[in-house]
């Protein structure tokens, strides 16, 4: 299983996942030991520079390929896989772009994160809006311009307009995009890539329940 | 299709060897070896006081018997090397005094622990064919400097090497220890891992040292490279025609002297060519003339059929600065079109006279470049465009299909991280990402194995041309508590 994510290869994960189904396994069991593995590995090789993009978006493909017969099963037996977190994703308004975003988004899926996409030339208030329905924690703002990236403030302001920001983390990127925009907009992260923002998604996720726990 | 550069009119590389052709008839050149003249002479060469002059049908009848190509190898008796046809193969620079010390950025003289650190990450960069024997080691005596820097590349390297002697006696001292590393010396007739630089000067003199050499060589069956230096302005014509018909005729004499010691034997036509500069009376290898004249030499020696070698890949810069990747990643590219079968100079500052072993691997992405680029642009699919948009239509989703994923890693040439395209928040200097990768390689190199007896065998030629002199020191191979 782990080397059909490493492979790229989603018929066989699928397959494979579907033997494990037929052979009763728990299927929770069979994602966390058997595919999710081969999503960290493929993430160390990339980190490593010994795989690259297409590499792990095909993995990302078998993982999801996995996900669909496994999850399906789960929910028959009236359980759910556990979500890492719930993220809204978007580019700004009057930007198109959305190779980053998707590639984030599979990334994230990938690792465990329930991702909404709320397409491109989205509105601040969308997003806040979205935030708000999902209950989501983390909203990840996309912008390829520097003309456009100026709506990644507004999704800042349409969130605390909304009273959300308590409870939702704001991430930023794009290629004008830097962490001394971030700062100055009052994002609470920026990721210089598909990677680093799962990582930078997960230390913002660990962060909020150690407070959480501390205010409790 | 593989680009190509050719910086000669067909037309001018005739008029330029006719040139050279009647510049050894009536001009000649100075032979400062009685052994060659002799050859010459029996041969139908004019000997007079202070020249000999050849006849055009005597350097025919050398070029006739010359190989067109031949291999260096591996250790291991695997072909790396290739010269000949358009084939281009990379080493880095060679016999250098000096090396920019990595902790002071500054230079200083060249030891033992330098060239073994260099020898170390060439051998883990799959970019250089060969080694070259890279610097002369400061910390040994010099009657050992030649041989020495040899056994050192021979005791951490597997691959094949560029060298060259600094006497007659030495040369067999060289010859010996690769005649030990590959097992006698039919073997190393055989598979020769070497290839010996041997420079005459310029104008037009084989010095009794260079000529004996080229005769050594040929009969033990080594190839040379002919490593001919014009520079042009001062010690050739001024125009670069002109300096590259003194190559020709240079190379052509050296060639004939070899052919007659040991009828084909294999040769290089190679060079160091430069220009002169009016203004500082420096030679610049980073000047584009410097380039466009090896370039020029190597054309005509193509026009030859035979195996060629240029100095590119230098820089006249003291530093890793953006003069340094100019100089050397233009003339890397050039190099490489033009098909120069082996090219020599990576990792020198300043006319030669500094290594560095974070310009090597400053360089080393330069190479990757320039060796991609003779790759061209290949047709890899049945359509190039049409079956990829049959699958994505105008949704260009083009990251997710599978022949991206196929096909990318032949496409593009990923550079390390020497040269920079993240975005890193703390973005560092190139010379910081270049002493940074030095390390990582470093870090990644193994010594290859070598067998005890071959290891003995060696030590051996080198104790008994250490005999009767004052230092028994050998650093590198002591440290290693080896002898």
């Amino acid at each position: 299983m782990r080397q059909s994510v490493i492979d790229g290869a989603p018929e066989a994960a699928s397959a494979l996942a579907k033997e494990a189904i037929g052979e009763g396994l728990d299927p929770l069991a069979v994602i966390d030991s058997g595919f999710v593995p081969g999503m960290a590995e493929v993430g160390e090789q990339f980190a490593k520079h010994q795989m690259y993009l297409p590499d792990m978006l095909a993995a990302a493909e078998a993982m999801k390929a996995a996900l669909d017969v496994l999850e399906p099963a789960l929910r028959k037996m009236g359980e759910e896989r556990p979500t890492a977190g719930t993220v809204i994703l978007g580019t700004t308004k009057g930007d198109i772009h959305e190779i980053g975003k998707t590639l984030v988004g599979t990334l994230l899926t990938a690792n465990g994160f329930k991702v909404y996409d709320l397409g491109v030339d989205v509105a601040p208030e969308q997003f806040a809006g979205k935030a708000r329905e999902l209950n989501a924690d983390i909203v990840g703002v996309s912008a390829l311009l520097t003309t456009t990236m100026r709506g990644q403030r507004a999704v800042v302001e349409a969130i605390q307009n909304a009273g959300l920001r308590a409870s939702v983390k704001i991430i930023v990127g794009g290629a004008p995009v830097t962490r001394r925009w971030a700062d100055e907009i009052g994002a609470d992260g920026y990721a210089k890539d598909a990677i680093s923002a799962v990582e930078l998604v997960r230390n913002l996720l660990r962060d909020k329940s150690v407070r959480a726990t501390v205010s409790a | 299709m593989r680009p190509k550069l050719q910086i000669l009119q067909p037309a001018l590389v005739d008029r330029i060897l006719d040139e050279a052709f009647e510049l050894l008839r009536t001009v000649g050149t100075k032979v400062g070896s009685a052994e060659a003249v002799e050859l010459l002479g029996s041969a139908g060469a004019t000997v007079s006081y202070d020249a000999v002059q050849l006849p055009k049908t005597l350097a025919q009848r050398a070029l006739e018997t010359v190989p067109r190509e031949f291999f260096l190898y591996s250790r291991s008796g695997q072909t790396v090397v290739h010269y000949g046809g358009d084939d281009v193969h990379f080493d880095p620079g060679s016999s250098c005094l000096n090396i920019l010390d990595s902790e002071t950025q500054q230079p200083r003289p060249a030891l033992s622990s330098d060239l073994m650190r260099m020898i170390q990450v060439t051998e883990v960069l799959p970019e250089f064919a060969a080694q070259s024997t890279a610097m002369v080691c400061n910390d040994v005596t010099s009657e050992i400097g030649d041989w020495y820097r040899l056994l050192l590349v021979l005791w951490f390297s597997d691959k094949p090497v560029i060298t060259g002697a600094f006497s007659i006696p030495t040369l067999q001292v060289m010859l010996g220890l690769l005649a030990a590393d590959s097992g006698g010396t039919e073997k190393l007739k055989l598979k020769p891992r070497a290839v010996f630089d041997v420079c005459p000067s310029p104008p037009l003199n084989w010095s009794q040292f260079a000529a004996q050499n080229m005769i050594e060589l040929a009969r033990a069956s080594v190839p040379a490279e002919i490593v001919s230096m014009p520079l042009a302005g001062a010690t050739a014509p001024v125009t670069l025609a002109g300096a590259i018909v003194q190559h020709a005729a240079e190379c052509l004499a050296g060639i004939t002297i070899q052919q007659l010691a040991n009828p084909g034997a294999p040769v290089v036509w190679g060079g160091a060519p430069a220009i002169f500069d009016m203004q500082t009376g420096n030679t610049p290898m980073g000047a584009i003339e410097t380039a466009m004249l090896n370039l020029g030499c190597a054309q005509v020696g193509k026009s030859l059929g035979l195996p060629t070698h240029g100095y590119l890949v230098a820089s006249d810069s003291r530093e890793l600065d953006a003069q340094a990747g100019m100089e050397s990643g233009g003339s890397a590219l050039l190099g490489a079109l033009a098909g120069i079968n082996m090219i020599s100079g990576a990792g020198m500052l300043d006319f030669l006279a500094c290594h560095s072993i974070e310009k090597l691997v400053l360089d080393k992405e330069a190479i990757a470049s320039a060796q991609r680029l003779i790759c061209g642009v290949q047709p890899r699919a049945e359509t190039f465009a049409l079956g990829a948009f049959a699958k994505t239509g105008l949704h260009g989703d083009f990251l997710k299909l599978p022949e991206t994923r196929a096909l990318f890693r032949k496409e593009q040439h990923f550079p390390s991280a020497v040269i920079d395209r993240r975005a890193d928040p703390e973005p560092r200097s190139l010379w910081d990402r270049a002493r940074h990768r030095t390390e990582e390689l470093l870090a990644t190199y193994h010594r290859p194995q070598i067998s005890p007896g071959t290891e003995n065998a060696m030590l051996a030629i080198a104790s008994r041309a250490m005999k009767g002199l004052a230092t028994q020191h050998l650093p590198g191979i002591e440290s290693l508590a080896l002898i």
